[in-house]
């Protein structure tokens, strides 16, 4: 029994697909049997909601009169990247606000930055472009200050070379002392523990070995249509899977992009990490066509399937040691508290799994009234694939 | 015996009277201070939990309102921005009374019960989505 993209897409567009989440298709399975199941589901919905360090968007502001060639910017006070042609700028996530003492008193607050602005950007907030230029016969003017939004943008695209990781670490701290890190405050002597996945609802979870998704995909990307264009960076596919195939580390990421001026705000949220950084909380759905039996069983995977490793990010993690101190179901870290090594710690997630619930639903709704079709990927994502390391070997003479 | 958590600021005018003492010895109220910033010549805040009969709380609260302090009854200190919340749940862990919590571990959102704050401010740091704030 097998689908084609283009039956599935035939059955969205007269709206008799029948769609469900990566949580309903569990039970469904379980009470229909896998051969039925298979005919009846034409689509599986997933999705995830977290801190996506590996985001950005271009913009384009258009020209002023007389025209300049930006060469330094700033949106309130933010660094954008202006290597690029005249009016376009790139603000990552990640950057912080000009002046910010970081880490100078530790532990920063990093209130404000990269992430903040897209957040701004989305929500319709007006926000200050401050620019730069050696000026050219061409194009003249040496400074620019003006208030915009995201309307006055000819484009505002956002470009993620990483988002959707596969799976991800758990995190504790063996040492004595507290540490702040991408992963939250992490406090001394293991007495807490953090994870940040959507689990059984995480899109590379429901599709461990890259059948359906793959360069091309058609993405829900915080409310806009949004596609895979490449294979994220870090992709690295060749890790330790379980008996299921589900990775027990990171493995697969994404590359992802859409129109930031169809998204939602309520999905794209500005983080500030203490003592570590800004980043910005993304919500992705991406929804898995049902063309098998095969692929509908791995979008039963459930939280107490997936495994994922737990890593000391005081010693083991800085230093690369490679160590897992312990593995753990995302069932058992759901349920708040874990054991290892003889102690009870309590579990926390940075990772939404309510917002990562909710995007489910919507992209359901979305497929089950026609909105939203299915692409055909143009390109797997590599199967074999590792990660290198960076070996220093020193300056050039 | 009842408990009322309260929420006092002071203007400048104010900030010079013993009033927290008055409220134990005339009113013999059993006060419990959460935060205060009550520095001379400026503005100050004063959160706290008084315990006592429902009558000498009346009467404190009429005494109070002789000053120009402003009260708010209830939990003022500290404020959880229900629509900045993305319910990750990382604030859990490092909210000791439990205030922060997640009740529905199906639909797996955060709520606040403001009566249980103590308004230690841990929720601040540990949230990286500014929904915990302090009023002062």
């Amino acid at each position: 029994m097998t689908k084609t993209y283009a039956e599935i897409n035939e059955k969205i567009a007269s709206g008799k697909a029948v769609v469900l989440t990566a949580e309903e298709v569990i039970a469904y399975v379980d009470k229909h049997g896998l051969e039925n199941a298979a005919r009846e589901v034409d689509v599986v919905t997933t999705a995830t909601f977290g801190p996506m360090c590996s985001s950005g968007c271009f913009l384009n502001f258009g020209h002023s009169t007389p025209k300049m060639r930006i060469s330094e910017a700033w949106i309130n006070d933010v660094m954008a990247y202006c290597g690029i042609a005249a009016v376009d700028v790139y603000i990552g996530a990640t950057q912080l606000r000009h002046n910010d003492p970081a880490n100078m008193y530790h532990p920063g607050e990093f209130r404000y930055g990269g992430g903040h602005v897209i957040e701004d950007l989305v929500a319709g907030k007006k926000v200050q472009l401050f620019g730069l230029s050696y000026g050219t016969d061409d194009y003249p003017r040496r400074e620019i200050r003006t208030m915009f939004d995201i309307n006055d943008l000819n484009q505002a695209i956002m470009v993620n070379p990483r988002n959707c990781y596969q799976n991800y670490n758990v995190a504790v701290n063996v040492s004595d002392k507290r540490i702040y890190t991408y992963l939250g405050i992490l406090r001394a002597k293991m007495r807490n523990m953090t994870y940040c996945s959507a689990g059984q609802l995480a899109p590379l979870l429901n599709d461990p070995y890259y059948a359906t998704i793959g360069v091309g995909t058609s993405v829900w990307l915080a409310g806009a249509r949004g596609i895979v264009y490449a294979q994220g960076t870090q992709h690295c596919s060749l890790v330790e899977r379980g008996d299921n195939g589900v990775p027990v580390e990171g493995a697969g990421t994404l590359a992802l992009t859409a129109d930031m001026k169809e998204m939602r705000p309520e999905f794209v949220r500005g983080a500030s990490f203490r003592g570590y950084g800004v980043s910005l909380a993304l919500g992705v759905g991406i929804p898995i066509p049902i063309l098998n039996p095969e692929i509908l069983r791995r979008t039963t995977v459930r939280d107490r399937d997936i495994q994922a490793s737990v890593i000391d990010y005081s010693t083991d993690y800085p230093e690369k040691t490679g160590k897992v101190l312990g593995r753990f179901t995302y069932e058992e870290l759901r349920s708040g508290t874990v054991e290892l090594m003889g102690k009870k710690i309590p579990v926390t997630s940075l990772s939404s799994y309510s917002k990562a619930l909710k995007i489910c639903n919507l992209l359901k709704s979305e497929i089950e009234d026609g909105h939203f079709l299915l692409s055909e990927p143009s390109q797997r994502l590599p199967l074999n694939q590792g990660m290198k390391s960076l070996t220093i070997t020193g300056a050039a003479r | 015996m009842i408990t009322k958590k309260i929420y006092l600021y002071f203007p400048k005018s104010e900030t010079e009277k013993p009033i927290v003492y008055q409220l134990v010895k005339d009113y013999n109220l059993i006060v419990n201070i959460f935060r205060a910033k009550v520095t001379p010549e400026e503005e100050g805040y004063l959160s706290l939990e008084v315990t006592g009969s429902q009558e000498d709380i009346t009467r404190a609260f009429a005494f109070l309102g002789t000053f120009d302090v402003v009260i708010h009854a209830g939990n003022k200190g500290v404020h959880w921005d229900e629509n900045r919340c993305v319910h990750c749940g990382a604030c859990v862990v490092h909210c000791p009374p439990g205030a922060l919590t997640i009740v529905d571990q199906g639909t797996r959102t955060v709520t606040f019960n403001e009566d249980r704050c103590i308004e230690c401010l841990a929720c601040i740091a540990a949230c990286p989505f500014g929904a915990c704030s302090s009023a002062f």
